[in-house]
């Protein structure tokens, strides 16, 4: 049941493979020309396992110690977690104690891997989006280590790779696209982050993204509930 | 190089990991598997998964420049001939491979 399971996760995988052990190995680099040995990727991908905070964290390694501050930042970049545990309540159910570890290991991909899906017949549900998930932080951990250990030995010609996550997450969007009825709640997505991007900048703007989103299907709960389609 | 104590460093790495677990368990500790949920929650469990696909996509070019050379373009032409693939064949590794190797050959040979 498990490697039916396996076989079936890997092929979704495989994009964020390509896209995960490229940006891991960026980090484990980073790390590496940042003075840190291989062990802080390593222990890092595990326990803190989101990119984005993961670079971060290095300036926040190289500046004086501020542990409140690191943690409301560190929270402020995780905070879009909240909205995948809302969407996945219902799918991360009765997969017994595996819940832990799909509910620990929940970055953007697997969550997105996860959500949009379809488990094929005949393979376990939870084992399946345990193994996406776990395959993840494998790349990801493999990745930034084996950066973190041959630092800026290696360099070979990857520019533009990092397009793959955004291909993926376009692929995933088109076909959430296809499948639902109306798409006021696809558009409402796009358009705060737009606005917001354009407001509070690159380097601030998810938060804001993130109540404008809440506000905007707080308000119009009623024409969107109204006009159906939602999946 | 780090000014930190390695204690310090270890309380950094272990607060962005709490914050980052907090962020992932919130939803599930609120709301138990089994309860019933109240149904604000269970809209916002629909309506959410749009909305955050689309935001994921504008995150992707949070970086990018649409006033400075090459103008987006390269990443506007990916992302249609993505959509393109995607629509015409329906087979994900396909279309998301399809436009990340169109994006590499543009950086590499035209902009």
């Amino acid at each position: 049941m498990r490697l039916k399971a396996l076989k079936a996760a890997f092929p979704y995988t495989i994009p964020i493979f390509a896209s995960f052990w490229f940006l891991g190995f960026t980090y484990g680099v980073y790390m590496n020309v940042s003075g840190f040995s291989f062990v802080y990727p390593l222990l890092m991908s595990i326990v803190i396992f989101g990119g984005s905070l993961e670079f971060v964290a290095v300036s926040m390694l190289m500046a004086p110690f501020a542990p409140i501050q690191t943690f409301i930042m560190a929270f402020m970049i995780q905070a879009r977690h909240l909205f995948y545990g809302i969407s996945m309540l219902d799918k991360y159910k009765n997969v017994g104690l595996k819940r832990l570890y799909l509910i620990y290991g929940m970055c953007d991909e697997s969550f997105s891997i996860n959500y949009s899906v379809e488990v094929p017949k005949g393979v376990d549900k939870g084992w399946f989006m345990f193994f996406v998930t776990l395959l993840n932080q494998f790349y990801w951990v493999s990745g930034s280590t084996l950066g973190g250990l041959l630092g800026s030995l290696i360099t070979f010609d990857t520019t533009g790779l990092e397009f793959v996550m955004t291909a993926m997450f376009v692929v995933i969007f088109l076909e959430q696209w296809l499948k639902e009825g109306k798409h006021y709640t696809a558009l409402i997505g796009i358009g705060s982050a737009i606005i917001c991007r354009l407001i509070f900048g690159a380097s601030s703007f998810m938060v804001p993204t993130m109540v404008c989103i809440f506000l905007l299907l707080y308000f119009f709960r009623k024409p969107i509930e109204k006009a159906g389609g939602l999946i | 190089m780090t000014t930190m104590t390695l204690a310090q460093q270890i309380i950094t790495i272990a607060l962005c990991s709490l914050a980052t677990i907090l962020s992932r368990f919130i939803p599930f500790l609120l709301f138990k598997e089994n309860e019933e949920r109240p149904a604000f929650v269970q809209y916002l469990g629909k309506a959410l998964p749009s909305a955050i696909f689309g935001m994921l996509i504008i995150y992707c070019f949070k970086d990018v420049s649409f006033i400075e050379a090459p103008h987006a373009i390269p990443e506007l032409i990916s992302v249609v001939f993505t959509i393109i693939l995607h629509m015409s064949f329906r087979k994900m590794l396909l279309s998301i491979a399809g436009g990340t190797a169109c994006y590499m050959l543009l950086l590499h040979f035209i902009f």
